[in-house]
Order: structure tokens, then C-alpha cells, then sequence
């Protein structure tokens, strides 16, 4: 019975070849959840890793046992088998002692969730609208919206046989024509939405995702607390395209936002003052 | 019992041969057989389009199929896999083995049996013809949530009515497991004497009886919310798309569970034989079955945690869902204690059965990470819930299924399967299937959406590791169809009891078992030795 | 020959089995209106109420205390019509009625019926969330080209949680089930 010494080998011999081409231009940062930049995206990260951890550590301990007993209790080196199959104190242990386990983790998940669930006092509502395939961001009472589809890079790039190499084009997938813009520092509150069928509004940083669901609104929020670009997508199902309707948020200091807020209103006077052009003549297909 | 046995032989009597045989068969194993080689065929029907899934993500762009084509894939594939691979071979499992564990000449209902399973074959034959069909097959996703699937093309109403026939089967295949463990059981094969593997698929009958018919109330409204009217999902209408993924999770968590309890019950049988040790807590594991059957009617809604709900509901279900960690705990510290100060041998049926327990632990600890809600609104929808429900389905399921059939073969046909390419197919497939999904773990964290056909370059990378795994563990199952073939068609003669530790009546009748499993009821005192 | 007592026990048990398939077919339509009922007893997506005049005026205004009302509003793909508020958003007292005007437009050439489907943000305001008078009470045909103003009157509850101070009113347009409109919409001469 060699194979059994063979295999932690083989094992070793597979991972090291899976990581062979990884060193080459691999994001070690990429294995695992981001820790976001929202307190409750740090939060969550928090809560990942405690149960990464309780996992890792039970699962540690089982597997150790199943080798140990592999090892040890083999028939070929004259293990002779017990025929107990019973013991009520182990038994009421291996009940009990996860059950502990359990409570004490959902300790800080209850509070994470009441957090999450805590909407009151935001400053500002975006309201998102996910239609096939790319999505709407309304500035509720700032008479501002816009349209937020994928950069005609990506696009070209992503049809069938385009002959362009995806590894040549900046943020292939997750570059958009017009970028949601958020100041830093505020409680915003997200009210998701949908005009056609059922879309998903991810953004990792921001630390959570909030479904769109025609005729009805779900309210989520960030408070993000440094400047920059955070990326992400539509995760759910939504059709042909749904794996091409990124989301950029550009997080701008409170000053630079405004002045941003202040330009996108003049432009879109004109339009305002006609009726909202509503989707229907954006909702050609591309 | 021999009185009822006389008329069935008499009524059997009559064996023709070919196609007719296996048109009209109503005997127990040969029904086994019909419904193992279909889920098998289905098996690898459903691999291909996981081929052609792993193929076009192999890099990032566009490179094989269209977008829509691969919606298509990903929706088949689950829909194949799940109603028509595993599924049907527990159903097969229990035909073979259901009679032969608890002393009955046959299942009770073998006319019922028959068209259970040919029903199937016309089921997938509409299904998969919607392949061919103007507007594609349907790309809504297996979950088939609307407003999507109703912009389904011509293939929308072939594919409720397969539904309806995929639920109509199991639900006849059910109620007769039922009716054949509660009305034919041996003198003296008392409930808490049965195998585990007839306890967990009795608890999965009842399952399938209580889930099936609300999947078939969910879809029936779906066709008639696109034909005739209705509004249960529109809310133009007065509905809600959302009740929609409430009634289908409430027949989808239990779905779960019917394709992994009798995965459970394979893992009781294989490893006190090999470990020549009886099953560690026996009635426990009874309990714990039952409590998770239990558990999985109140956690439906932690498939759907963003959907918006109240505190209380996300509260709710995150507690009953990281609940059910405890007797699936359970389970597997028993596993470990029966194999603890055992005398292991490690022939091919075993090594796929602690591969099991090993891996599906894995895939229960991204469940119990995936249960927590806040944590949940990152990983839902990502690759993470990918890698979790194909450790605990193919790691899982398909290799309980893997174990049981190279358990069993012998019995079956008679013969020895050839052990060593029983090894090497369990090797290539451990190790393909690892290389195959753990990056999924990481490609879900680090962002990566499910249900994508093409993906961000930054991802590039462990796709392809996954792709390669998957091309491996594809390729290394013909090495199973190989070893059944060979199996079926000769080999060392297997005895009665094949395994030195197989304990159980199955193992008293001679390989291949008679046409009638047991004619005479077995002498109770075997019944009494089985369990030890 | 077959004993009677095994078939018959078998018969029973399929009998039994059928029973229980049966009813948990009908259990998942049941979920239908334990869902409506679950979801107005929650406020789960936020379905509003609606109160008659006469209930509403006794509800007591609450003073102390002024809650912002956000409107925002979506039209379904398949509806060419524009729909906005007139007004964003106004600051209400608990236990008075508001009303508020929305402008709705049909761009298409022919009448088309749309019905509003109200929704409420946060959730657990819904509750406390009524109206007296809305156009989302019934279908509303346009003609083409029409353009018109719908009202809507609304009034908090005064129980509303002390920790709400913002609640959003969304409404959408669909097109109004075909079978379900009240007379056939194309062609016809707007209702209004």
C-alpha cells in the first residue's frame, strides 16, 4: 500500500505546479476577500476571517484525524480492529462543542447584520436602476442622472473571436463609459431598483451586494472612507450580457465632488427640463 | 410473503429478451441497472457541457461560443446534473440494493417502477432538444427565477413539462422505496436494524414527496404567468418575482439534501466494511438525518439573502442555517470514529468514500461560511458558491456515487471491477478535482461573479489552473465507464460476501443475486448479524 | 396469489403517499397569499397600504417631529411613457395628509395602459405608510401623445419608529397585463 505515502506528494507536486505559472504575474492579494473601504466592508472582512479561521482549525483537526487512523490503523501493519461503536460522553461532546462554537460566531454576525440593516441618517440617496445590460444612477434631489455601461474598449474586445488580446486592454470588463461618482466621508443611502428583470449591484470595497428587482426598491448604504476607484459587477443572472455590465465608483474627496455634482447639473439643465427620457430609447441592445 | 412471491414469479416468469426485455422489465434490478446507465450517460452528457463551460473560460475573451450559448450551458448542465444524473442513480441505488438489504423478493410497486423510470428518458429527450431550437435552450439559469426565464424562447414550455416529468418521476420512484421498506421488510428487520443507506433514502423519500410538488406548483405558475395570464410573479400584476425564488428555494434546500442524504448513507456502508469495524454511533446518525431533513424545510431563504428582507428574517435563517453544521458534525466525527482503531484497507470503494468525507467537509465549511449572512452579501453569486456546491455535489454526491458503484459491482455482476484502474481512476480524479475547484474558492473572494462567460484579466490566471483540473477530471472518468464495461463483461468471480468486512443481507445472497432477490425470507439471526 | 393484506397495505401507503403529494402541490400556491400576508405583516418589499379618507382623519398629527418623504420613479422596459415627481421630496408631519403630483406621458403613437406598482424604503415603514387617493389604485390608460398630472395623497402614521427620518416612495410603471385591462387599450379612446 505505497499509494497512501504517495499522496501527500502528489499533492504537493500538483499545488506546486498549479503555482508554477501564478509566480510569473500572479496577485497574491487576489485569494482573498478584500477588506473593502466602507466600516462595514472591514467589518465583514473581520467577520470572514474568524470563520475562515474556526474552519480552518476544526477542519485541521478532522483531517488529522482521518490520516492519523490512515496511518495508524491499517490493516497491512497488523492493526487488529476494535469493535466499540458507541461512547455517550464523546458523542455529547462533538454536539455540544460545535454548538458553542456556533453561538459565539453568531455574535458578531448578528451585529454586522444590525449594522448593515441601519439605513437612518445617510446624507444622500442614489437611487441604481440595473436594466439590460448596464445601469442607471439617479441623484435623488440633485436632478442628476446617467447611464453607466461598458467602455467600448471592453466591448470591442469581448465579441466573439475579436482577435484582441483582453490582457491589452485597460480594466478589460471592468471599465465603463461613465463612472458613478461618490463623495468620501458621507453615509450614502443605495435605493436598487430595476426596469426589466432582476439584477444584482456589487461593489467587493463597499462590502456588500443588494439584488434590483423590477418594481420594487431595496435600500442598502457605504460610507466610503478613502478616495479612489472601486470596481465591480451585476451579480445576478440578468441575461445575454449580464457578465458585461461593470460598475466603477470614483470616490472623490467632499470638495472635488461637489464641484463635479455642480458641472453635471449645468449639463444636464436642458435636459431636465424636458420630461426624463425614461429607458425605452436606451434599451436597444448592443 | 412466499404466497405473494409465487404470483410475481409467476407473472415474471415471462422474460423476453433485447429491447422488449428492458421496455417491459418490472423486476427491481433490472430497473437498477436501466437507471444507473442513464444517469451515467446523463453523467456525461452534463460533463460535456461542463467541457465546453471550463473550455471557453479557459482565458479570458470570447473565444468558442456566444454569451447566450453559455447560459445556456451553465443551465443545462446544472439541470442535467442535478434532476438528471444524480438523482436518478440514488433512485437506481435503491432499486438495486433497497430489497436486498431489508429481505424482499422486489420493490412493491414494480409496475410503478417501470414507468417511473421511463418517463425519464422522454423527459431529457424534450429538455435537450430545446438545444435545437429557435431562441436556444433555456439560458435563465437552472433556478429559472423570472422575470429572466420568461424571455425564454420556443424552448420555455418543453421546459416546464420536463420538469413536471423529471418531478413526477421521483415522486413515483419515492412512494415506492416508501411502500417497499414499510410493507416488505423481513421478519425481524426491525427500523433501527436497517442499513443507513435504506434509512437516509427513506428520509430522502419523504423529502422528494413534500419538495417535488412545490417545484411543480412554482414552474406551473411560471407557464401560466407567460400563457395564460396570471400575475404570481409580475408586479404589474399585483405579484412578486421575488415569492418566485421563496417557493423555489422552499422546494430547493430540501433538493439539496435528496441529493446528498443516500451520499451519506454509501459513506455508512463502505466505511465499517473496510475499516472491519461497525458504524460509530449508529443511531445518531439515524437522528442526525433526520434533523437535517428537518432543518432543511426552515433555511430556504439563505439562497436568497439579498433579495432585501427584513432583520428578522436574515436573522431567522442565518441561525437555522449555521444550525445544521451540528448534525452534519455529527455525521462526520463518526465517520472518523469508525475508522479510529479499525483495521483500514484501502481497496478503491474506500478510497473514494474518505475522499468524500474529506472533501464534502470542505464543501460544508464554505456551507457554514456561506449560511453567515453579512458575510454572505459578498460571497453570494460568486465563484465561492460555485466551488462550495461542487465540493459538496461532485466530491460529494458523485464521488458517494463513484464509491457505492465499485462497492456494489461485484455484487452486481458477478465479477471483480480491475483494481488497479479502479486506483487510478480514483487518483487522477482527487487530484483533477481539487486543481479543478479549491480556486474557486479563491476566484469567488477575489471577485469574480458566477454565471460569466468572460472575466476580468485579473482573474485570467487560477481560471485556467480550473480549466486544466476540470479538462483531467473530465477525461479521467472514462476510466470509470472502462472499468464498468470490463466488470460487466467478466473477471475474477466475486463471492457472496466480496468485501472480508461486509456485513449486511445483500452479502448473503450469491453475486450475481438470483432474479428474485430474497424468494424465502432470510433467517433472522443474519438480520442480527448484519448489524453486529 | 397475492395476499389481500399486502396489496391492501400497499394501496393504503400509495394512497397516503399521493395524499401528501397532492398537498404540498397545493401548499406551494398557498405560499401565494401566506406570502402577501407574510410580506404586509413585515412591510417586505415595501408594499404601501391604502386608507379610506375617514380613517385617515383620525389619525392624530404628531408635532414634534418631521419625517422626509423621497419620491422616485422608474418606468418598465415595454412602456415608452415618461414618469417623474413633480416635487423630490417634501418634509411631512406624522398624521397629515400630503399631496403630492407625479407627470406621466405617453410617447407612443397609440393608448396604452400602465399600472404603478408602489414600493417603500426603508422597509419597515411601509406599515405606517398610507395613501388616500393614488393613480396606482387602478389601471391608468394614456393616449398617445397624452401627457397628464396624478396626484397622490398620503399620510404616516404616527407610530412610525422613532428611528426613521427618511422614507422613499418609488413608484414604476408597467404596461398592464393584457388580459387584465380594463377594455382593450389599443385603439381605444382614453378613459380619462
Amino acid at each position: 500500500m505505497k499509494t497512501v505515502k504517495i499522496r501527500p506528494l502528489l499533492r504537493g507536486l500538483t499545488a506546486a505546479l498549479a503555482l508554477a505559472p501564478m509566480l510569473a504575474h500572479a496577485e497574491w492579494g487576489n485569494l482573498n476577500l478584500t477588506r473593502g473601504v466602507t466600516p462595514y466592508s472591514e467589518t465583514v472582512y473581520e467577520l470572514h476571517m474568524l470563520i475562515l479561521w474556526v474552519c480552518i482549525i476544526t477542519g485541521t483537526g478532522v483531517f488529522a484525524a482521518i490520516f492519523y487512523s490512515i496511518i495508524k490503523f491499517r490493516k497491512s501493519k497488523g492493526a487488529v480492529a476494535a469493535q466499540w461503536h458507541e461512547n455517550t460522553l464523546v458523542e455529547f461532546l462533538w454536539t455540544a462543542v460545535p454548538a458553542i462554537i456556533l453561538v459565539v460566531m453568531a455574535v458578531p454576525a448578528t451585529k454586522a447584520l444590525i449594522m448593515m440593516e441601519d439605513v437612518s441618517k445617510s446624507e444622500m440617496t442614489i437611487k441604481v436602476t440595473g436594466l439590460q445590460w448596464r445601469w442607471r444612477y439617479d441623484y435623488v434631489n440633485q436632478d442628476v442622472f446617467f447611464y453607466s455601461g461598458l467602455a467600448n474598449t471592453s466591448n470591442a474586445a469581448r465579441q466573439l473571436n475579436s482577435g484582441i488580446d483582453p490582457r491589452t486592454v485597460e480594466n478589460y470588463l471592468l471599465e465603463v463609459d461613465r463612472e458613478l461618482v461618490l463623495p468620501v466621508g458621507r453615509k450614502i443611502r443605495f435605493l436598487t431598483t430595476a426596469s426589466d428583470v432582476i439584477h444584482s449591484w456589487w461593489v467587493p470595497a463597499l462590502g456588500w451586494k443588494r439584488d434590483a428587482i423590477p418594481g420594487y426598491i431595496n435600500e442598502s448604504w457605504a460610507l466610503i472612507k478613502e478616495p479612489g476607484v472601486y470596481r465591480g459587477q451585476c451579480t445576478e443572472l440578468c441575461g445575454k450580457d449580464h457578465g458585461f455590465m461593470p460598475i466603477v465608483v470614483r470616490a472623490l474627496p467632499e470638495a472635488d465632488y461637489l464641484v463635479w455634482l455642480d458641472q453635471q447639473k449645468a449639463a444636464q439643465k436642458p435636459k431636465t427640463a424636458a420630461l426624463d427620457p425614461g429607458n425605452q430609447s436606451l434599451a436597444t441592445t448592443r | 410473503m412466499s404466497d405473494a412471491m409465487a404470483h410475481d414469479d409467476a407473472h415474471h416468469g415471462y422474460r423476453p429478451g433485447g429491447m422488449k426485455r428492458w421496455l417491459t422489465t418490472t423486476n427491481h434490478k433490472d430497473i437498477g441497472t436501466l437507471y444507473l446507465v442513464f444517469s451515467l450517460v446523463m453523467f456525461f452528457i452534463g460533463g460535456a457541457m461542463a467541457m465546453i463551460i471550463r473550455l471557453e473560460l479557459f482565458q479570458p475573451g470570447l473565444q468558442f461560443i456566444d454569451p447566450q450559448f453559455y447560459n445556456s450551458m451553465t443551465t443545462m448542465h446544472a439541470l442535467i446534473m442535478i434532476f438528471g444524473a444524480v438523482m436518478p442513480a440514488w433512485t437506481g441505488f435503491a432499486n438495486w440494493l433497497v430489497p436486498m438489504m431489508i429481505g424482499a423478493p422486489d420493490m412493491a410497486l414494480p409496475r410503478l417502477n417501470n414507468w417511473s423510470f421511463w418517463i425519464l428518458p422522454f423527459a431529457f429527450t424534450l429538455l435537450l432538444s430545446t438545444l435545437f431550437m429557435p431562441g436556444g435552450a433555456p439560458a435563465g439559469g437552472w433556478t429559472m427565477y423570472p422575470p429572466l426565464v420568461l424571455q425564454t424562447g420556443d424552448a420555455f414550455p418543453f421546459l416546464i413539462f420536463a420538469v413536471h416529468l423529471m418531478g413526477a418521476s421521483s415522486i413515483a420512484g419515492a412512494i415506492n422505496i416508501i411502500a417497499t421498506v414499510f410493507n416488505l421488510r423481513a421478519p425481524g428487520m426491525t427500523l433501527m436494524k436497517l442499513p443507513l443507506f435504506v434509512w437516509t433514502w427513506i428520509i430522502t423519500a419523504f423529502l422528494l414527496i413534500a419538495a417535488m410538488p412545490v417545484l411543480a406548483g412554482a414552474v406551473t405558475m411560471l407557464l401560466t404567468d407567460k400563457f395564460f395570464g396570471t400575475s404570481f410573479f409580475s408586479a404589474a400584476g399585483g405579484g412578486d418575482p421575488v415569492m418566485f425564488q421563496h417557493i423555489f428555494w422552499f422546494f430547493g434546500h430540501p433538493e439539496v439534501y435528496i441529493l446528498i442524504l443516500p451520499a451519506f448513507g454509501i459513506a455508512s456502508a463502505i466505511i465499517p466494511t473496510f475499516a472491519r469495524k461497525p458504524l460509530f454511533g449508529y443511531s445518531s446518525m439515524v437522528y442526525a438525518s433526520a434533523s437535517i431533513a428537518f432543518l432543511s424545510f426552515i433555511v430556504w431563504a439563505h439562497h436568497m439573502f439579498t433579495v432585501g428582507m427584513p432583520l428578522a428574517g436574515e436573522l431567522f435563517f442565518m441561525y437555522a442555517t449555521v444550525l445544521i453544521a451540528i448534525p452534519t458534525g455529527v455525521k462526520v466525527f463518526n465517520w472518523v470514529a469508525t475508522m479510529w482503531q479499525g483495521s483500514m484497507t484501502f481497496e478503491t470503494p474506500m478510497l473514494f468514500a474518505i475522499a468524500f468525507v474529506v472533501l464534502f467537509t470542505i464543501g460544508g465549511f464554505s456551507g457554514l461560511m456561506l449560511g453567515v449572512t453579512p458575510v454572505d452579501f459578498q460571497y453570494h453569486d460568486t465563484y465561492f458558491v460555485v466551488a462550495h456546491f461542487h465540493y459538496v455535489l461532485v466530491t460529494g454526491s458523485v464521488f458517494a456515487i463513484i464509491a457505492g458503484t465499485y462497492f456494489w459491482l461485484p455484487k452486481w455482476t458477478g465479477h471483480m471491477y480491475d483494481e488497479s484502474l479502479g486506483k487510478l481512476h480514483f487518483w487522477l480524479s482527487t487530484i483533477s478535482v481539487n486543481v479543478l475547484f479549491f480556486p474557486q474558492h479563491f476566484l469567488g473572494l477575489a471577485g469574480m461573479p458566477r454565471r460569466i462567460p468572460d472575466y476580468a484579466v485579473q482573474f485570467a490566471d487560477w481560471n485556467m489552473v480550473s480549466s486544466i483540473g476540470g479538462f483531467v477530471f473530465g477525461a479521467s472518468q472514462l476510466l470509470f465507464v472502462i472499468g464498468i464495461i470490463k466488470c460487466a463483461r467478466g473477471g475474477v468471480k466475486a463471492t457472496a460476501q466480496v468485501w472480508d468486512g461486509a456485513h449486511g443481507l445483500e452479502w448473503t445472497l450469491p453475486s450475481p443475486p438470483p432474479f428474485h432477490s430474497f424468494s424465502v425470507p432470510p433467517d433472522p439471526a443474519t438480520i442480527e448479524g448484519g448489524m453486529r | 396469489m397475492d395476499t389481500p393484506p399486502l396489496k391492501q397495505a400497499n394501496n393504503r401507503l400509495v394512497v397516503q403517499l399521493l395524499g401528501i403529494t397532492a398537498l404540498m402541490f397545493a401548499f406551494g400556491y398557498s405560499l401565494v397569499p401566506l406570502y402577501n400576508v407574510f410580506c404586509e405583516i413585515t412591510g417586505t418589499n415595501g408594499k404601501t397600504g391604502r386608507l379610506a379618507p375617514a380613517q385617515a382623519a383620525l389619525l392624530v398629527p404628531d408635532e414634534s417631529r418631521e419625517i422626509t418623504v423621497e419620491f422616485v420613479t422608474n418606468v418598465n422596459v415595454g412602456l415608452p411613457w415618461d414618469f417623474r415627481a413633480l416635487t423630490s421630496s417634501v418634509r411631512v408631519r406624522p398624521g397629515v395628509i400630503t399631496q403630492v403630483e407625479f407627470e406621466v406621458g405617453n410617447r407612443a403613437t397609440q393608448t396604452l395602459v400602465g399600472q404603478a406598482v408602489p414600493s417603500v424604503a426603508p422597509n419597515k415603514a411601509a406599515r405606517y405608510f398610507s395613501k388616500t387617493e393614488c393613480f396606482c389604485f387602478s389601471q391608468q390608460p394614456l393616449a398617445g401623445g397624452e401627457k397628464k398630472a396624478m396626484p397622490v395623497r398620503f399620510i404616516i402614521d404616527p407610530k412610525l419608529p422613532a428611528d426613521i427620518e427618511t422614507v422613499t416612495l418609488s413608484y414604476t410603471f408597467f404596461e398592464a397585463p393584457p388580459n387584465s385591462q380594463q377594455g382593450s387599450a389599443a385603439g381605444d379612446a382614453p378613459k380619462t
